[in-house]
């Protein structure tokens, strides 16, 4: 239900609650209320959640995030927690098993 | 696709994990409060590669899951009602209700349609001024600017065949129920991101001062939520409680206030009764009076229609977190996503339609790790 997807947007039109433009989802393009995001422009990537922007990804941060998360690879001097994390790697696959169990 | 996968990066992940491993000590539990962060957890396996001290449980974010069934009967009897368009998001469709669900209703030839935003439901009663069109407006603070919206469009266009069923409930007076509670073993909150987006940080201060205990705004993704973990694991070790925001690209501190000035003119806080928690004091939202006109549970007369929860499923341990899905003697016997006894099997959100689709059972799940 708070599923939110980030996707561009590419065109805008409209103005004030019926403010609106058409967002791109990796190729998949979808009508997007802008009415929240007043200060979104063409180009920008927005945060899309049933029909409305509710954010505009803020790129300088989201750069820093991952930079943060992604400097420091302590896996190097660390063999025992990267054999461990190797042998989990299997249940790291997204593919969902679907299983009756009774 | 940008601003996804970069957050699914195994090298990235790896690093985290490694990062979790050496700040954790001490055995901590940790609850996730957002039904969509727990399927990330299930889905990409984080439950089964971070360190066994580490206890995830799963907190009460899934509004199809809390719904109430008394909110689900009203449901039905207006899709019922001849002449009607009931309107919904395709969660809702599959929860039970008393008599059936409302899947069960379209079958037997009431006009219930699927939308993907509310704003398609007023279109819909544009296009037919002449039948009554209803929408069923579920879901968290992430979603009540939406339907508060369509509500106003449908207001100031004069849209008079358009109402809205609201089952609206907020997040910390139900996180305040459950940290209040005797016997709560929570010692760190990941807070759910999407909801921050709209409300930013500032009630969560709140609950962390009074409880004294980390709260870490956190993302969806793999990455977002390993750096929540980290970010509580850590707090947690070094004896702090405060809010932290690990999602800060799209929740900034003050949350949206554009969002939030359509809510305060259409909502007004009121009590709410939560499936399995009972009724919570200011955890939910009613129209103001001045959108009396677009209350469906008024313009149908519905407003005293109460039901009792019914005691074969208990949703109400699983939304607490206090049981895990596997160890209800229901779970992928009696009760399956194709023959749900309760709303956590059928959302996309719930907890215990998490551990049947991706497979995990008593076995390989949280009894290898007790």
């Amino acid at each position: 239900m708070c599923l939110a997807i980030p996707g561009r947007l590419v065109s805008v039109c409209g103005a004030e609650e019926l403010r609106a433009g058409e967002v791109d989802f990796g190729g998949v393009r979808r009508p997007t209320n802008l009415a929240f995001v007043p200060e979104a422009q063409v180009g920008d990537y927005v945060l899309v959640h049933v029909g409305f922007a509710i954010a505009v990804i803020d790129e300088v941060v989201a750069a820093e995030t991952l930079d943060a998360l992604t400097a420091l690879d302590v896996l190097r001097d660390d063999p025992d927690s990267l054999a461990r994390f190797e042998a989990s790697l299997p249940a790291m696959a997204e593919q969902p098993k679907l299983r009756r169990l009774h | 696709m940008r601003h996804l996968d970069e957050y699914r990066d195994p090298l990235a992940i790896r690093s985290v994990l490694s990062r979790i491993e050496k700040a954790l000590v001490r055995p901590a539990t940790l609850m996730e409060v957002c039904g969509g962060q727990t399927h990330a957890i299930l889905k990409f396996g984080l439950d089964q590669v971070l360190p066994p001290k580490l206890r995830l449980i799963h907190g009460p974010g899934c509004p199809v899951c809390v719904t109430p069934l008394e909110q689900i009967d009203r449901a039905l009897a207006i899709a019922a009602t001849p002449g009607v368009i009931f309107c919904s998001f395709g969660d809702m469709l599959r929860v039970p209700g008393s008599h059936g669900d409302l899947l069960l209703a379209k079958a037997r030839g009431a006009d219930v349609r699927i939308v993907y935003s509310p704003m398609d439901a007023v279109a819909i009663a544009r296009r037919e001024p002449s039948r009554p069109v209803v929408f069923f407006a579920v879901g968290f603070e992430t979603t009540a600017p939406a339907n508060a919206m369509a509500a106003l469009v449908a207001m100031r266009e004069g849209v008079r065949n358009f109402s809205m069923l609201v089952s609206h409930v907020l997040v910390p007076p139900a996180l305040e129920a459950l940290l209040s509670a005797d016997g709560c073993e929570i010692d760190g909150l990941l807070a759910p991101g999407h909801v921050c987006v709209i409300t930013g940080q500032e009630e969560y201060e709140t609950v962390s001062r009074r409880f004294g205990i980390p709260i870490v705004i956190t993302g969806f993704e793999p990455l977002d939520l390993l750096s929540g973990v980290l970010a509580a694991i850590e707090q947690l070790e070094t004896g702090r409680a405060c809010v932290e925001n690990r999602y800060a690209r799209v929740a900034s501190a003050g949350g949206n206030a554009a969002a939030r000035r359509v809510v305060g003119e259409v909502f007004e806080v009121c009590d709410r009764k939560w499936r399995g928690l009972g009724e919570i004091p200011a955890s939910g939202y009613a129209f103001a009076p001045a959108f009396a006109a677009v209350d469906a549970e008024r313009v149908f007369g519905l407003e005293d229609l109460r039901v009792d929860e019914p005691d074969d499923c208990p949703s109400g341990l699983v939304l607490q977190g206090r049981l895990v899905p596997t160890r209800c003697p229901q779970f992928g016997a009696r009760c399956t996503p194709d023959h749900p006894l309760g709303a956590p099997m059928v959302s996309a959100e719930g907890a215990c339609a998490a551990y049947f689709h991706y497979g995990r059972t008593a076995a390989e799940g949280e009894e290898a790790r007790a």
